[in-house]
């Protein structure tokens, strides 16, 4: 015998289910006066750094429908490329800009929708900066454990060309599930959960 | 939000986390859970070795709570009425991989009313809905990642998967530890409850040690007198790699 490495197990998943927004978003739910306004929903002020930018999208299911009850959480750098977070140790971020945004996706379009700057670069592990980005993380009913992807930016080219995440890719094919497209101020993100343009998912 | 929180004591982590041991958790492809079938990604997953955008994550501060968030009998209830049911006290640990406890976790949880009845206009069950009761709780754990909710006990529920699928008494938890990539949804069961073994969603996690993790057991050491019983639900969050010996580029 050997000494044992201690470690615990993590807390297995289960999914959010129909009903996540009582819980997540409880005044989206009409559950009001509980918490004064629901987590996520305001990412800017007037005072935020960086270039204003609407992202939208919605999440299709395998016959290509919109999930109407899913939850969807984005986590991304400030203008400058620093993250809101203790454990960002190269300089400050913005103070009027949270990085993270929440947004169940409308009971009638299931569309989703986060009012947010675009962020800066930052680096890969080796130093190399990797292209802009913003971390996606969706759960709903029927999603079993949360899906991690990314989504870059359709105007961001050379940026994408050498990011090392997007190099990853063995199916070139598959690199722009995680491309979204500018128009005008907005970029539209559609994420596939299935299908021949199922969006490429993380492990990470 | 994350303005000006801190967590003492504590040197910043940067390390990357321990990799996800995916036959622990459910699959996403789970036919007994119909809904899974198209809704379950079906390429492989592309694995990464986290970068900073994985490894840092919001931070929220106790000034977004309120005084009665943690109390799901009062926080929806008129002044001086409570919600209807079995009393309870959860409580129990966020900790990691490692069994470090993770301070200033974010633990917001949702549940059914003593009936089985939820509080939304998508939910068709005929028990009653509780005018006391809106089903939403929400805490930031302590130093030692201790955190403590009082609630009523959930009642089960049908649900429209078999002809005759019911939900075992369930919590949904999330939990926000302080990387992104712990980021967790799950569901805490009640200790002694048959409905857990007959579960099409309990039955996605393949392994039956994980599902026992996820058994709350009664804790009369805990409970209050003459008030309320206590289940004790200890979460565990990835842990992370130690960053002492991290590879660097030369010169960096
Ligand atoms: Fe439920």
């Amino acid at each position: 015998m050997v000494q044992s490495l201690n470690r615990f197990k993590e807390t297995p998943s289960q999914t959010a289910g129909p009903y996540v927004h009582i819980g997540l978003t409880p005044n989206f739910a009409e559950i009001g006066g509980v918490y004064d306004a629901d987590l996520g929903t305001r990412m800017v002020n007037d005072k935020t750094k960086g270039e204003r930018i609407t992202i939208r999208g919605h999440v299709f299911d395998g016959t290509g429908t919109p999930l109407k009850d899913a939850l969807i959480e984005i986590w991304q750098a400030d203008a400058d490329g620093l993250y809101n977070s203790p454990s960002e140790l190269r300089g400050t971020a913005d103070p009027n800009f949270t990085g993270w945004g929440r947004c169940p996706t409308d009971m009638q379009t299931g569309e989703f929708r986060f009012e947010t700057v675009k962020p800066g670069r930052v680096p890969f592990k080796d130093g190399r900066l990797m292209a802009p980005h913003v971390t996606f993380w969706i759960v709903a009913r029927g999603i079993n454990i949360g899906l991690h992807t990314r989504m870059y930016f359709g105007d961001e080219e050379k940026a994408n060309a050498e990011d090392p995440i997007l190099a990853r890719i063995e199916h070139r094919g598959r690199v722009p599930t995680l491309i979204a497209e500018r128009d005008s101020d907005t970029y539209n993100f559609d994420i596939h959960l299935q299908g021949e343009k199922e969006t490429v998912f993380f492990d990470i | 939000m994350t303005e000006g929180v801190t967590l003492p004591n504590r040197r910043p982590e940067t390390g990357a986390f321990f990799q996800r041991d995916r036959s622990w958790h459910p699959p996403a492809f789970t036919p007994q859970y119909k809904t899974s079938v198209l809704r379950s990604p079906q390429k492989a997953l592309l694995s990464l070795d986290n970068t900073i955008s994985e490894i840092t994550g919001p931070v929220f501060g106790h000034n977004i709570l309120g005084e009665l968030d943690d109390d799901l009998i009062h926080n929806f209830a008129r002044p001086g009425e409570s919600a209807i049911g079995q009393r309870i006290i959860v409580y129990g640990r966020v900790m990691d991989e490692r069994g470090k406890g993770v301070p200033g976790a974010l633990v917001e949880i949702w549940q059914a009313n003593a009936g089985g009845r939820y509080r939304h206009k998508k939910e068709g069950y005929l028990a009653p809905l509780d005018p006391n009761f809106g089903g939403c709780g929400r805490v930031i754990t302590d130093e030692e990642g201790n955190y403590t909710f009082r609630t009523i006990k959930p009642g089960p529920y049908p649900w429209p998967n078999g002809v005759n699928d019911w939900r075992p008494a369930h919590i949904h938890l999330s939990i926000f530890g302080h990387g992104f990539a712990q980021r967790l949804i799950t569901q805490m069961y009640f200790e002694g409850d048959p409905l857990i073994w007959k579960c099409p969603i309990v039955s996605t996690i393949p392994d039956r040690r994980a599902i026992e993790q996820l058994i709350a057991p009664l804790d009369m050491e805990a409970t209050i007198p003459m008030d309320a019983r206590a289940y004790k639900f200890d979460i565990v969050l990835r842990g992370r790699r130690s960053t002492l010996f991290e590879n660097r580029l030369e010169g960096n």
